[in-house]
């Protein structure tokens, strides 16, 4: 029986060992470009919007010609909003796929989940717009194209006490989220040094249904506004109910409430709300004006949100990049994306700073008639 | 004092949700001794279904009214009391002899499988769906208190399902062989009793009950996915032990109490998060002071 177990032992191994060798086969005609995003589940639309953006810019580029006279080859795996998930496929992708660089994801907790693969493995990784700090500091070989949000928690506490007047806010965070507890956090400390005051503290689980109890002792604490990071699906129910308890104050959020699930769940009840993110369509330079043209002509009609934005951005500093390395070698790809400066990107321009974060303006909407209405840009 | 009776109201409404689940758990037990981990899943069916008839119906009648909301409510109890017998015949029957371990973690497969075919872009896919309007929808207000008219609805609805249930039970032929199946499954048989069909009656109502149960749940928060039922699944077999499994009137008081606490808990800043937390710390206090659960010896009529 042990014999038995050993030779069937040594069997798995060798075929494993057979299959790895057989598709990381390094060269070819074409430069492959890895992408972990969140096609399915909870936050679907931000992987959706993420890839119909990354995949424009790849295609576009190889229209021009490619990058060092190859193509290059987009490798899309899902991460179906899970945890867990993305430590899964990036492994993939760096280890059995031979993905020279790696592209994703929105939620900071998944980008944190798949960077320190990409560290280990030496493989540049640009996550298109998580943005809570700790997903560069995991080392040197991790970078992002958006801001991040000790800037957005600024913004959206500014934009409480300056433009909404605001005294007192209720702070409602995703406690499962890396991004929502961050963004919270630099939500409070701004807001407080405006001289603000936190009444009420609450928190939740992202994926509940059910936030009644806590907005009822959000409304008992009487906020001026009620700040909420979440993402879309969770932020449109909250809007739902408190509106229901007759908590009819403004809602405020981060770019996580991006999607046009918002709306669709939350109709009316996220009507007058207000978000940070990263860019709108109505504003930007002729780049911009382009590349709205080209992804409704590409996705049959459908508007570019921010997040499509980034990731197309993402893919654009990673292919100048590569051209400025003049190879695929990931250390020198990462010298080269480290001096990435004044990029002229869809959402602004880009310059990698110490950090490996990118420094960028921000942009607050207001949801109006179904629609996400542009108010104020602000200035890092 | 306001927040307080605000708080009473969400959580009897959360509270009734839990209990209508929490009665198909403990008649599945009543009869079989085993827990049907699927009962969530049928649940999040019955929302689905609601959700694909809302339109159809409410597009052939008046829109959103009491007579289509009924209509639609009914189709999808109908609905998924032939899944839940379906479930039944296809994966408990086969295993009816073997050992209980066996049924039970066929139910969690079970479980799975409903919830993983339902991602599936092809079925109902992992997005979040929002719930259509069954009902008009109003704000009755106490003062500074709020209830939604959907609440009362859920109230009053739910107390009409459970007498219904215990006039079946304790009133009707099937009900009669339901408690003998319960009290001693062979000399049932003896006496002739038809126990598939009465097994399969129960299963039928039960998720009929879960159907009713998860479309009151996506009328109160209106976004609804193939992963919804297992948070009030997971809740409401809590409800069922604490009640004494086996026992419908304790079924329904674990649910109103769990409601009750999951709610207050949830009101309190810097608890907020622990919710779940202490209805299972109470799950295992209540637990320790009375092994067979609140009502599990005083009334020891089972189904």
């Amino acid at each position: 029986m042990k014999r038995l177990f050993l030779r069937f032992l040594i069997l798995v191994v060798t075929t494993g060992l057979l299959f790895t060798s057989s598709c990381s086969k390094e060269g070819g005609d074409t430069i492959k470009v890895g992408e972990f995003a969140s096609l399915t589940g909870k936050e679907a639309t931000f992987g959706q919007s993420s890839h119909e953006g990354t995949l424009l810019a790849i295609e576009e580029i190889n229209a021009a010609g490619g990058v060092l006279g190859k193509k290059l080859q987009l490798l899309t795996e899902d991460t179906q909003s899970k945890s867990g998930e993305s430590a899964t496929v990036v492994n993939k992708l760096v280890s059995r796929d031979g993905a020279v660089a790696i592209l994703g994801e929105v939620a900071s907790t998944r980008s944190l989940e798949a960077a320190p693969i990409c560290q280990q493995s030496k493989i540049p990784m640009i996550s298109p717009s998580s943005t809570n700090p700790k997903v560069t500091e995991t080392g040197d070989f991790i970078f992002r194209v958006c801001f991040i949000d000790p800037f957005q928690g600024t913004v959206m506490a500014n934009f409480a006490s300056k433009s909404l007047k605001a005294g007192k806010v209720a702070v409602f965070t995703d406690v499962k989220s890396d991004y929502s507890k961050g963004l919270a956090k630099f939500f409070k400390e701004q807001f407080v040094k405006n001289g603000g005051q936190i009444v009420a503290e609450l928190d939740f689980n992202g994926g509940d249904k059910d936030f009644k109890a806590q907005l009822t002792a959000i409304k008992a604490a009487n906020p001026d506004a009620v700040f909420v990071p979440g993402y879309y699906t969770d932020a449109a129910l909250i809007a739902i109910q408190a509106r229901q308890l007759g908590l009819n104050v403004p809602l405020l959020g981060g770019d996580g409430w991006e999607s046009e699930k918002l709306t669709e769940i939350g109709k009316d009840a996220v009507e007058g709300h207000y978000f940070s993110t990263h860019y709108h369509p109505d504003v930007g330079s002729d780049l911009s004006k382009r590349f709205v043209d080209n992804y409704r002509k590409r996705w049959s009609g459908k508007n570019p949100d921010a997040l499509a934005a980034c990731a197309y951005d993402s893919a654009l500093v990673l292919a100048d990049a590569i051209k400025r390395a003049a190879t695929t070698d990931g250390t020198r790809v990462r010298d080269a994306l480290a001096t990435t400066k004044d990029f002229k990107a869809v959402t602004g321009n880009i310059t990698i700073n110490a950090q490996r974060d990118a420094s960028k303006a921000a942009v607050i909407l207001q949801v109006k008639g179904g629609k996400f209405k542009y108010l104020e840009t602000v200035e890092p | 004092m306001t927040e307080f009776f605000q708080q009473l109201i969400n959580g009897l409404a959360l509270g009734a949700i839990y209990a209508l689940i929490a009665l198909g758990y403990t008649m599945v037990y009543g009869v079989l001794r085993f827990i049907n981990f699927a009962h969530s899943d049928v649940l999040m069916l019955g929302a689905f279904a609601a959700y694909f008839l809302a339109p159809v119906v409410q597009s052939a009648g008046t829109g959103a009214s009491v007579f289509s909301a009924i209509f639609i409510v009914v189709i999808a109890a109908a609905i998924c009391a032939v899944i839940g017998m379906l479930i039944e015949f296809l994966a408990y029957r086969p295993l009816r002899q073997r050992p209980k371990l066996t049924v039970l973690i066929t139910a969690i497969g079970v479980s799975l499988f409903i919830e993983f075919t339902g991602q599936h872009k092809a079925v109902f896919g992992a997005n979040t769906k929002p719930f259509p309007k069954l009902l008009p929808e109003s704000t009755i207000n106490f003062g500074a208190v709020s209830m939604q008219s959907n609440d009362v609805v859920i109230l009053l609805f739910t107390a009409l399902l459970l007498a219904g249930l215990w006039l079946v039970i304790q009133h009707t032929r099937t009900g009669m062989a339901m408690r003998a199946v319960s009290f001693n499954e062979k000399a049932a048989v003896l006496m002739g009793v038809n126990i598939n069909r009465i097994i399969s009656f129960t299963f039928g109502l039960g998720s009929a009950l879960a159907a009713v149960a998860g479309i009151f749940y996506a009328m109160r928060s209106p976004g609804i996915d193939p992963l919804m039922g297992m948070k009030p699944g997971l809740y409401a077999f809590v409800a069922a032990v604490i009640g004494g499994i086996g026992n419908l009137p304790g079924a329904a008081l674990g649910g109103l109490l769990l409601g009750l606490l999951e709610t207050f808990a949830g009101g309190i800043p810097g608890v907020s998060n622990y919710r779940d937390g202490i209805a299972f710390a109470i799950l295992i206090v209540i637990l320790l002071f009375k092994p067979a659960g609140l009502l599990g010896r005083i009334q020891p009529e089972k189904v």
